[in-house]
């Protein structure tokens, strides 16, 4: 077992499903360039003896970065990271990261503080993604 | 695999009190699994016959598909860890080790010993003297070494202060990924387990209120607001759990297999806590029974 190169942590008050936040968090290190490609995942073991969760739900959020083409399991050895997010994908989200900043700067004009930017930000986008599922169906 | 838990109407009756009454579950293996209610539900009870303690008094039940202690074989394949963690105060933490190599078959000396050193246990201590959570670590690491295929809990951290809670539940969960181990836990708190619970039944003065896989239950479940309206006049397939009506608004918590459609209202999922407590409250109503509800269905 090599060196642990990401830790996961939970917000049980977020609302989203703890797997889900563990693959937030994955491709969250991706896109920061804290993993790239063939760097293996914290084995299941290594992240329920950390966080204190159910087994299944680590399972369940690795298969669904495979589902993502973004691991890979290795039968008894690990996960692995197949494909890296780095520098490139952010320098290719620049144009998107500019829109983002025009909005912000609305919102702060039309008065609505950080938290309020928050919950607005934070709502919306599960309910999108909500939707997006819904279309998915 | 056989179900790590069947019961058939099993019941359990002190004199006049029914103590468990008509429960029927089935609980498919490899689950860690949440058994919640409040004080003197029954989860005790229900615990204690399923590892053999206790006969019960009506019903069938079987463990890992067997009668529960049918024999030595059977009984090493369930440790049972009782309430308050209960250690032998007199004798050290090796004693404890050495009486449980003694006492069964299957003991894993190694990981025992793994564990105490991991868990930094002076070995010549008196478990007399360990804090709760360390006295709830070693009870841990003697049932865990026993290499059962069922591990059973009862309110195993209820007496825990938050940090020895986080530690019991990280090393439990390490051991069920380490040895794909079962689990049943109690506990009247659902806090407390649903980080790690994927399975959940909720026990209530006597009866099972609710079971299945906790996924399954949140999604089935919502909660719907909307201007004042009769139950009937919500989508069909719904069964309502509870109804609450002001003058001008109506709210019902539902289940049902399908996603709410859309409407002249706003329906959202529960979380685990609403969830439980909307049963539980449900139970405790002297107009409701309780046994109107299907439960601990098989998938």
């Amino acid at each position: 077992m090599g060196v642990r190169l990401i830790e996961f942590h939970l917000d049980a008050r977020s609302g989203i499903a703890p797997y889900l936040q563990i693959v937030g968090q994955v491709r969250q290190a991706l896109l920061l360039g804290l993993l790239s490609e063939g760097d293996q995942l914290p084995t299941v073991k290594q992240v329920v003896a950390k966080v204190a969760i159910n087994p299944n739900t680590v399972s369940k959020a690795y298969r669904e970065l495979e589902h993502q083409g973004l691991a890979t399991a290795k039968p008894g050895v690990g996960t692995f990271v197949t494909r890296s997010l780095g520098q490139a994908s952010l320098a290719e989200h620049a144009p998107l990261q500019g829109e983002l900043r025009a909005w912000l700067a609305k919102a702060r004009a039309a008065g609505l503080t950080e938290p309020g930017i928050e919950a607005l930000f934070s709502t919306t986008f599960r309910e999108s993604a909500e939707a997006e599922k819904e279309a998915e169906k | 695999m056989s179900a790590i838990l069947h019961a058939q109407a099993l019941g359990k009756r002190y004199g006049r009190r029914q103590a468990l009454a008509e429960c029927t579950l089935q609980i498919p293996p490899g689950h860690v699994v949440g058994l919640v209610g409040p004080n003197g539900a029954g989860k005790t009870t229900l615990l204690k016959i399923a590892c053999g303690m206790l006969a019960p008094t009506a019903g069938e039940i079987e463990v890992l598909g067997e009668q529960p202690a049918a024999d030595p074989a059977q009984l090493a394949r369930v440790g049972y860890v009782a309430q308050d963690t209960p250690t032998y105060p007199g004798l050290s933490v090796a004693d404890h080790l050495k009486l449980g190599a003694k006492m069964n078959p299957r003991w894993d000396a190694k990981l025992a010993q793994a564990r105490i050193e991991q868990l930094d246990l002076y070995p010549k201590q008196k478990a007399g003297k360990l804090s709760g959570g360390q006295r709830a670590q070693l009870a841990l690491t003697v049932a865990v070494a026993k290499r059962p295929e069922l591990l059973i809990l009862d309110e195993p951290v209820a007496s825990l202060d938050p940090l020895a809670r986080r530690s019991f539940l990280r090393h439990l969960m390490e051991s069920v990924a380490e040895n794909n181990t079962s689990v049943i836990l109690s506990s009247h708190l659902v806090s407390d387990l649903e980080r790690v619970c994927d399975y959940l039944i909720v026990l209530v003065s006597s009866r099972v209120q609710l079971a299945g896989e906790t996924e399954d239950l949140l999604a089935q479940h919502h909660r719907i607001v909307c201007t004042r309206r009769k139950e009937t006049d919500l989508p069909s397939g719904l069964e309502v759990i509870r109804a609450e009506q002001t003058d001008r608004q109506s709210t019902f918590i539902v289940r049902g297999e399908s996603e709410i459609p859309a409407g002249d209202w706003s329906a959202e999922h529960l979380d685990l806590e609403d969830l439980v407590l909307t049963y539980m409250e449900r139970a405790a109503d002297p107009g409701h029974r309780g046994t109107t509800h299907p439960t601990g269905d098989a998938r």
